[in-house]
């Protein structure tokens, strides 16, 4: 089998074994990339050298005996991870020439594990979309259909992953970005509980909601690669010192006699009709394994996109002020005073979505209409943080559809914001509660991936991987290569 | 319009974002609809609920002694600087 439809877990043994060294594969996946990418614009950057040496470095630890499991296994980052050396855009033209002085804490602990970064993946700008159409670098392209869009924030990192173009890749999820575009692409992608994954290095945006995670082709792979992100970095100040569990030995605990509740809210109106009878099939499954599913209500999460769409654009205005033009990034052309310097560089810089969601936190932060809008809004978000509690009293897990269709067409909801913005209906609630939840394909509409949604308590990452697991061990959906990327 | 042309103009100058003419009335349609859209918030009643500070119960703020615990990498980062000499970050002049 071709290196590039084997799984992380699969890599890892190959390389153990001396099947095939961390040069080669890399060597593999650069050529795919060289091939492919242009059609998908999945990448930003591609680090060919870097990733040549890092994998000579690899294949020697291998050698040596001192090889983890990750050891030598490429993957790509999101370009939202600041790299030290490298640039790093964050899809903006504010980045467009910003190289990295330092690693993100994720992409540090990556490479002390031993993996080899293939490059860097497009994204929605600042991490602010649902399709991979906000980027300065242009709109990344589904391989399950190259009209379509791959989902986003995390867009290029779902491309690069589903065209096996890297085993796996960096996401972050701020409203579902790591999980819608994981569902649109047919990958396993989780967001773990806020405060699992360090956030140092990892462009802000809004801060009590962002948490990086993982897509990946399987659970299993998700959480390999999860267990060596994860843990305590005190350069975050909301990061969780806790101990990170072992993931992947706690992948086949059993679904037998597990409470898993049904969210009534997401089988409402506007659940394609197809999208919604494959996670029915999928629910058949876990009902077949011996899971007891109960139905629950989370009344006030019909709420969670208004909610949503004030607090984080409160918090990246005011993530967002720190690029001003003097210090690092895009500045514009003879600046006539300083006014003028912040408000033309501010303004060319930044693409127009940003600049909506900058004004809008702007407005609902000003002066009289702070408690109007922000503080009725974290009120908000404490009743539904308080409807995901109760359910979790009640019940282990949540099941639901990940997003309410599969892929769109290109262009299909750029005009209105409101559009774009209820793709995230399914997926702001976990990042609102900051709950682990995960996204794992559960069938196709139209040669189209759709997703299966599991969301768990705080800290219970090893009970959502280990359900979606139980499922791929049932269904295939998770091996499915889109036609072309074979 | 829930928002009107000044409105936005007031808040763009607030966000130190300069806004083309001919893009303004895009922005004051877009962000009045997001703003109607999150009127909604208003449905439910929230009389006797704090405000979310936190999603995680029990998280405290942690504090760290008051140690220097950085070096000096000004050289390193004033290489992304757009104009910098001596170790300054250049500006138009601020004060006539």
């Amino acid at each position: 089998m071709s290196p590039h439809l084997k799984s992380v877990a699969e890599l890892s043994r190959g390389l153990a074994a001396r099947e095939f060294s961390s040069a080669e594969l890399t060597r593999h996946f650069l050529g795919r990339i060289e091939a492919g990418n242009a059609r998908l614009n999945a990448f930003v950057t591609v680090c060919a050298e870097r990733a040549l040496a890092e994998a000579a470095r690899a294949d020697a630890r291998i050698a040596a005996g001192e090889g983890g499991a990750l050891t030598g296994v490429p993957l790509a980052h999101k370009d939202i991870f600041c790299t030290e050396g490298v640039l790093t855009t964050c899809g903006s033209r504010m980045l467009a020439n910003f190289v990295s002085p330092y690693d993100a804490t994720v992409v540090a602990r990556l490479g002390a594990a031993g993996m080899v970064t293939l490059g860097k993946l497009n994204m929605d700008e600042f991490a602010m979309g649902s399709s991979n159409e906000t980027s300065f670098f242009g709109p990344v392209r589904n391989p399950w259909n190259e009209d379509f869009v791959p989902g986003g924030s995390s867009g290029g990192s779902a491309a690069a992953v589903a065209a096996r173009l890297a085993p796996v890749a960096t996401g972050t999820d701020t409203g579902g970005s790591i999980r819608q575009p994981a569902a649109l692409t047919g990958l396993t992608g989780i967001k773990p509980t806020y405060g699992r994954v360090s956030r140092y290095g990892m462009i802000a945006f809004a801060s009590s909601l962002d948490q990086g995670g993982v897509l990946a082709l399987s659970a299993e792979d998700a959480a390999l690669v999860l267990e060596a992100m994860a843990g305590f970095d005190e350069r975050d100040s909301t990061s969780v010192d806790a101990p990170v569990p072992n993931y992947r030995a706690e992948l086949d605990r059993p679904v037998r006699g597990l409470k898993v509740g049904i969210i009534r809210e997401f089988f409402g109106e506007g659940l394609e009709a197809r999208t919604g009878a494959a996670v029915q099939a999928a629910l058949d499954v876990y009902r077949r394994l011996g899971a007891e599913l109960v139905e629950v209500s989370l009344p006030n999460l019909a709420l969670s996109v208004p909610t949503y769409y004030v607090v984080a654009p409160a918090e990246c205005s005011s993530n967002l002020s720190r690029f001003d033009g003097v210090r690092f990034g895009y500045r514009c052309a003879d600046p006539r005073d300083l006014l003028d310097l912040y408000t033309r560089s501010r303004g060319e810089g930044f693409g127009p979505e940003v600049k909506r969601r900058i004004m809008t936190g702007t407005y609902v932060l000003s002066a009289g209409y702070y408690d109007a809008y922000y503080l009725k809004a974290q009120k908000v978000r404490s009743l539904i943080n308080e409807d995901f509690r109760r359910a979790f009293a009640e019940v282990d897990v949540l099941i639901g559809p990940t997003s309410p269709t599969p892929a769109f067409e290109l262009g299909a909801k750029t005009d209105d914001p409101i559009t774009m913005y209820l793709n995230d209906i399914y997926t702001i609630g976990a990042n609102l509660a900051g709950l682990p939840a995960l996204s794992a394909p559960c069938g196709l509409v139209d040669g189209l991936p759709v997703g299966l949604q599991v969301i768990g308590p705080h800290f219970a990452e090893s009970r959502v991987l280990a359900v979606a697991h139980a499922y791929q061990r049932e269904t295939d959906w998770h091996l499915r290569v889109p036609a072309g990327w074979e | 319009m829930t928002l009107t042309r000044r409105d936005v103009e007031n808040i763009a100058h607030l966000a130190r974002l300069g806004i083309a003419e001919e893009e303004l009335p895009a922005y004051v349609g877009s962000l009045s609809r997001i703003i109607d859209f999150v009127e909604q918030l208003g449905s439910a009643d929230t009389a006797e609920v704090a405000p979310l500070a936190h999603p995680l119960e029990d998280q405290v703020q942690r504090l760290r002694p008051d140690a220097v615990s950085e070096t000096d990498h000004r050289d390193l980062y004033q290489r992304n600087a757009p104009q910098v000499e001596a170790g300054l970050y250049l500006v138009p002049k601020v004060i006539e």
